[in-house]
């Protein structure tokens, strides 16, 4: 904010950035602003699609499953999902904060159990996958008759797993950049460069993963 | 502040230690999952009272519409600290983002429009959704889906 700017720098006279943020930085909210046009883009097509159709399948009949048991839990299996992602931006955060006090074992620790939640997602989006497929959902199949009892188009699971795989695999790219940047920390790269810039700019992605994770969440779970 | 200067890379002019401490973060996380306790409680209502009075159901919807855009909004200011940024940044991100407002309230209102159309001179569609989809006890003994 504007505190941080002493009024005697005269920030547009040149040599400095305006934006006082580091290129790289500034270059990565504008990609994420530009993958939120995409993700936004799916995701209102699917509302355009829905909006069209008479009826839609009822999430809580779709996803009501739960590993190891036959139990008849609606949303419960996806909130935990919901859960693991928010549990990890914090320790992403976290990984952020020891960056900025030049802690490269504090960075280390936390970037080592961002990753273990990112994978621990991955593998909970595996079995949902697989369990809606073995109940014959995939794209171009869709067996969930709409909440009116009427026979449903294969929309449902189309956009269920275009937008879903698409999302899971920014989380897989997530956990790529996050492992890329564990290993640099834990070699001293940052120390040597004398800041930890990287860490930041791998948690907006990751951030923005978490944050399109709250309307995919939204679009098709809840509402 | 000079002296940390040439450490940074040069485009950083003054290194903001705007998170002192964790107990921000912290918080934050345990406003997001009670706001998605919340969601999900409401998610649930509309399972539980499955004939709530269609105006009730278009509400619960809306409450947890502006619930996600409040999550939305702490993950970004917060843990992205992107409301710690100079102003001027920060409009360069959300005032494009501000199309949104159009792309979503446009679209939707094509997508009722053509269901509207449909219904008045596509007697088939209109009679599809009247008809009651042949059972599939999806729950199991269901063929699983075929790749192509």
């Amino acid at each position: 904010m504007a505190q941080a700017v002493p009024i005697e720098r005269k920030w547009w006279s040149g040599g400095k950035s305006p934006f006082n943020v580091e290129y790289g930085k500034l270059m990565m909210w504008y990609f994420l602003m530009s993958d939120a046009f995409t993700f936004g883009a799916f995701l209102i097509s699917y509302g355009t699609i829905r909006f069209s159709s008479n009826s839609w399948p009822n999430p809580n009949h779709v996803f009501r499953a739960f590993p190891f048991t036959e139990a008849n839990l609606p949303l419960a299996f996806v909130s935990l999902m919901t859960f693991i992602l928010i549990m990890s931006s914090v320790t992403m955060v976290l990984a952020v904060h020891e960056g900025h006090l030049m802690n490269r074992r504090g960075v280390v620790k936390w970037l080592a159990w961002t990753i273990v939640g990112g994978l621990a997602f991955l593998g909970c989006q595996a079995w949902e996958w697989t369990h809606l497929y073995h109940h014959g959902a995939w794209w171009g199949h869709n067996p969930f008759p709409n909440a009116n009892g009427s026979q449903a188009s294969t929309n449902f699971s189309n956009f269920f797993f275009t937008i879903t795989g698409f999302h899971g695999f920014h989380v897989f790219s997530g956990v790529v950049i996050n492992i890329i940047m564990l290993l640099m920390a834990w070699n001293g790269a940052f120390d040597r460069r004398g800041h930890y810039l990287m860490i930041e700019k791998a948690g907006l992605y990751w951030h923005f993963v978490d944050l399109v994770w709250v309307f995919v969440f939204l679009c098709f779970y809840l509402i | 502040m000079e002296q940390h200067h040439h450490t940074f890379s040069p485009e950083v002019s003054v290194i903001t230690h705007h998170d002192s401490g964790t107990k921000k973060i912290w918080k934050t996380f345990w406003l997001l999952l009670v706001i998605t306790l919340i969601e999900l409680f409401l998610g649930l209502t509309m399972y539980w009272f499955p004939h709530m009075a269609d105006w009730l159901h278009t509400a619960v919807k809306g409450v947890i519409i502006i619930l996600s855009l409040a999550k939305a909004f702490y993950i970004v200011s917060i843990f992205m600290h992107l409301g710690d940024e100079i102003r001027n940044m920060i409009m360069t991100i959300v005032v494009p983002l501000m199309l949104f407002v159009w792309f979503i309230g446009a679209f939707l209102w094509d997508g009722h429009s053509w269901k509207e159309l449909r219904n008045d001179y596509d007697p088939y569609k209109k009679e599809q959704n009247t008809k009651k989809a042949e059972p599939k006890e999806h729950e199991e003994g269901q063929k699983p889906g075929h790749l192509e």
